[in-house]
């Protein structure tokens, strides 16, 4: 059996910047598995430019900005394969893949990165009623057949959910051509960011009705029209306020789920919350050796954010395949949510394991105006920011210095709250 | 001309033709839709009844018992996935004891073998997460779980390599008699045969009626499904059934013969024969109705609702053979449930008719034996890497929701009555079936069905007909190539 010091499971954002991380840290031994025929991952069919301002300071398209990291990564000759699909991880970290070339292989890894991504909520798990015509797909489906096959699913389209990837979608269908009548979005408030709602909404016309959802799908073979209804506060539609819209696609935008399965046969924790693996603050799994980060351990909106966590996962993967553990007194501090934060990664800290800072990375449930992100050690409270918005749609994070925690030695508990 | 003409290739119509083609005749199966298994047979609950519901004396009681004796041995043969998990009929109320030791009886009297009757305590034994209100169950070891596609489109390829042609997206027009010869009208042809058999699901009565005084009328009866994601395989381990009540049929929770959890279905008449739009309230009553079964259903796991039609005639049973006013002519009409249990039975019932009527001979070279797509995850790693060394497309993962190789989508498409659309591929490979819902691998499948049909992207369909998919190049699509 072949023996690597790390396998990163996934060439996307997240394992480029991992792989770059761990060789600079002094990993010579890594390889990185790709399913897809090139590096990059997802954001290969993110044509679309806003990427990197805070990485690079300037606005890239998705490829581009792989690119960068895909230059890295042969600068640096790591070694990848592509189509190849790992098909199991085991607790003691035997990677099994396969490709035509290579068949059905293992490879005995000190560290595995789990950098799988995530996926799109189905219209299935929706269960919206009506017909299962042609013509429904996913966002990131449509997308990757309008930038990478160069085909259009339709010429009238409805949205529905106002996650980023249908927002982009909106506008590039539109620029394609097509008519998107509107984005409905079942919650109160949207999913996207800000920014992809002015830019790709608001420049165009195009409709948002928030407090809508589909009640109705017409169509046997292809999609014709979908009805849309407003919704209760119980996410219940309300009779009476249907609206009929012709239409020759259905593109949702639902909610993206970490694609974990790979995690979940070898052992490895969820979050209820997340969907992704429960980490320490060296984005440790609680399987050794096994680390995660970008969207297959909590679902981010901007990539910037997805290679700073995952070169945090490449760094502390190569230190653990090294064998190099920083003395460890056994301290560990959980970290908790309150008042609207859903959820935190990580969400327990060994300040023995904590370099100059502490990055949390954090979502709220609901929309805030003019309030207070508060940080408390046990009862006390030691930072209480004031946000003019909070939105689900974009993650936040506070950072900790290592100074703070080695102060308190016998610190329990740090809990992330909202505070009017 | 043909010596037969089955109308309709649902799981009835395919087993009818394996059957009859075991006898020297020229057979032509017609199907309105794109492939085999695109209506009833498609849409329902995937089950082996034992065979206790139906009523003593009725066709759908001896059918049901002979079609479930029969199951193991055809699936053998066939290479169909079938588990005979064992059913268990739950009552939630003391005073309904009584009902379930008249099922049990009915049961006895229909000839279903090992039927018990098992306290809660036994219950809880082998299904953990049983209602809180379930007090007792019927256990019938002999009931199962089958692929409904696989059984059917098992059927159609075994009766395709002996000899039967079929021919999809035709649509039956009419259907009359002239001096003894039947003819079948279609939008663009006029076929002639000495024998139609119908096996048309919820249209059987439109052509019943078109040749019989006799009339039939058969109502769709919808039912609504959810299907849950493989993860939560093992909630339950039997198909669970709710005892009949005043307030009605109640729902099944079953695993599938895949592993994923299936919960339904409702029953509402309608009167459109190709309504399987799901409902809100059928949705949200199945979802209701099971936690009388089982308790804390892990509904976020649901990838995907579906509604089927029972073909329910008024009688209330199947109607099978020759109307007394239209020899030559054999309904296999009415054929809800059990009607995927009966249909090999049904199959051999039938196919003995017409042989013994126009003294059909054996074929000598009767292919008896079916082989399914292969299933690499069956082999050993050894095994898997000779195959992948021999036939490289065996080692591209497709579907990675439920690890479908390019392999097995290209056999899906090369077999006798292959696929030529995305559930064409989906029903025979479960490429698509997934948690993603088709989400990362139709583009892929779409491409693959490009390529082997020898056809445009925009021609590439979901089901047939009009469910093409792509319509047009983007701007600068040509360019892109």
């Amino acid at each position: 059996m072949n023996k690597v010091d790390i396998v990163i499971v996934g060439g996307g954002p997240a394992g480029l910047a991992a792989a770059v991380a761990a060789y600079d840290d002094g990993a010579k031994s890594i390889l990185i598995l790709e399913r897809d025929e090139q590096l990059g991952g997802i954001l290969n069919q993110c044509i679309h430019n806003g990427f990197g301002l805070h990485t690079f300071k300037e606005e890239l398209t998705g490829p581009e900005y792989a690119d960068r990291f895909i230059r890295q990564v042969s600068e640096r000759k790591i070694p990848f394969l592509l189509n190849t699909m790992v098909m199991e991880i085991s607790p003691d970290r035997v990677v099994t893949a396969m490709n035509r070339e290579d068949g059905m292989f293992q490879i005995k890894a000190k560290a595995v990165i789990l950098a799988m991504g995530c996926r799109e909520r189905p219209r299935g798990a929706l269960n919206i009623p009506g017909y299962r015509p042609a013509g429904i797909f996913s966002a990131g489906t449509a997308q990757r057949l309008v930038n990478i096959e160069g085909y259009m699913p339709g010429k009238e389209v409805v949205i529905l959910g106002s996650g980023d990837i249908g927002l982009i979608m909106a506008r590039r269908m539109t620029l394609e051509g097509a008519k998107v009548k509107l984005v409905a979005e079942l919650m109160p408030y949207s999913g996207g960011l800000k920014r992809n709602i002015v830019q790709c909404l608001d420049d165009f016309d195009i409709p948002l009705r928030l407090s809508h959802t589909v009640v109705d799908i017409e169509g046997k073979e292809h999609i014709t029209a979908v009805t849309i209804a407003e919704v209760g506060a119980d996410c219940k539609p309300i009779k009476g306020t249907e609206e009929r819209y012709t239409c020759d696609t259905l593109l949702l935008s639902c909610g993206l789920i970490p694609e974990n399965e790979l995690s979940t046969a070898a052992g490895v924790a969820l979050s209820p919350v997340t969907g992704g693996p429960v980490v320490n603050e060296s984005l440790e799994t609680n399987i050794e050796g096994v680390f995660a980060c970008g969207n297959v351990l909590h679902v981010h909106d901007l990539v910037d954010f997805v290679s700073e966590e995952a070169a945090k996962a490449g760094v502390t993967a190569s230190r653990f395949a090294r064998g190099e553990r920083s003395a460890d007194s056994g301290r560990e501090i959980a970290v908790k949510t309150e008042g609207g934060v859903r959820y935190t990664v990580p969400v327990t800290v060994r300040p023995d394991h904590v370099e100059e800072n502490l990055t949390i990375r954090f979502r709220v449930g609901d929309v805030y105006k003019d309030s207070y992100v508060s940080v408390y050690f046990d009862d006390t409270r030691v930072r209480h920011q004031k946000k003019r918005i909070l939105a689900p749609g974009e993650m936040e994070q506070v950072v900790i210095l290592k100074k703070q925690l080695d102060e308190i030695p016998d610190l329990k508990t740090i809990t992330v709250k909202i505070e009017p | 001309m043909y010596d037969i003409i089955i109308l309709g290739a649902g799981v009835i119509g395919c087993a009818v033709a394996r059957e009859l083609s075991k006898y020297n005749a020229k057979i032509l199966v017609l199907e309105k839709n794109e492939d085999v298994c695109s209506g009833t047979s498609k849409a329902n609950s995937g089950i082996v009844h034992s065979g206790y519901d139906a009523h003593n004396g009725t066709l759908k009681a001896r059918f049901n018992i002979e079609g479930n004796r029969m199951m193991g041995d055809v699936c053998n043969e066939l290479d169909v996935p079938f588990d005979r998990i064992g059913s268990l009929t739950v009552c939630t109320d003391e005073k309904n004891i009584s009902d379930l030791e008249a099922l049990k009886e009915r049961g006895e009297k229909n000839g279903v073998e090992g039927l018990t009757i098992l306290s809660r305590e036994d219950l809880l034994k082998v299904e953990p997460h049983i209602g809180d209100e379930v007090v007792a169950a019927l256990y019938a070891p002999t009931a199962g779980v089958i692929c409904p596609f696989k059984l059917t489109i098992a059927f159609a390829e075994n009766a395709a390599v002996n000899g039967t042609e079929f021919r999809f997206d035709t649509e039956v027009k009419k259907v009359y008699c002239d001096n003894g010869i039947w003819h079948v009208v279609t939008d663009d042809e006029e076929y002639t045969a000495a024998v139609v058999v119908n096996a048309a699901g919820v249209y059987a009565d439109v052509f019943h009626n078109m040749v019989s005084e006799k009339k039939l009328r058969i109502t769709p009866r919808r039912g609504d499904y959810i299907l849950l994601d493989r993860a939560v395989g093992g909630f339950v381990n039997h198909t669970i059934f709710q005892l009949p009540t005043k307030l009605g049929k109640g729902v099944l929770v079953t695993p599938t013969v895949h592993g994923n959890t299936i919960v339904g279905p409702t029953a509402v008449d309608m009167d459109d024969k190709e309504c399987t739009a799901t409902s809100a309230g059928g949705i949200d009553s199945v979802i209701e109705k099971s936690a009388l079964s089982v308790k804390n259903l892990p509904i976020r796991q649901v990838i995907t609702s579906f509604a089927g039609l029972r073909a329910h005639e008024d009688g209330g049973d199947f109607i099978l053979g020759e109307p007394d006013d239209a020899p030559g002519f054999f309904d296999c009409a009415g054929i809800e449930s059990p009607g995927l249990t009966a249909s090999p039975a049904i199959g051999v019932y039938i196919a003995d008719l017409i042989q013994k009527k126009y003294s059909l001979s054996e074929k000598a070279d009767f292919i008896a034996q079916r082989k399914d797509i292969l299933n690499p995850s069956t082999l050993s790693l050894e095994e898997r890497n000779e195959l992948i060394k021999r036939e490289p497309a065996y080692g591209t993962i497709i579907c990675r929701c439920e690890s479908v190789t390019e392999g097995e989508i290209l056999d899906a498409i090369r077999r006798p009555v292959g696929a030529r659309s995305l559930d064409g591929v989906k029903r025979r490979t479960r490429a698509g079936m997934g948690r993603c819902q088709a989400g990362f691998c139709s583009p892929k499948v779409m491409e693959i069905l490009r390529r082997e049909l020898d056809i445009d992207l925009t021609q590439v369909t979901k089901s047939g007909g009009k469910s093409t998919i792509v319509n047009a190049r983007t701007k600068d699509g040509d360019s892109n190539e």
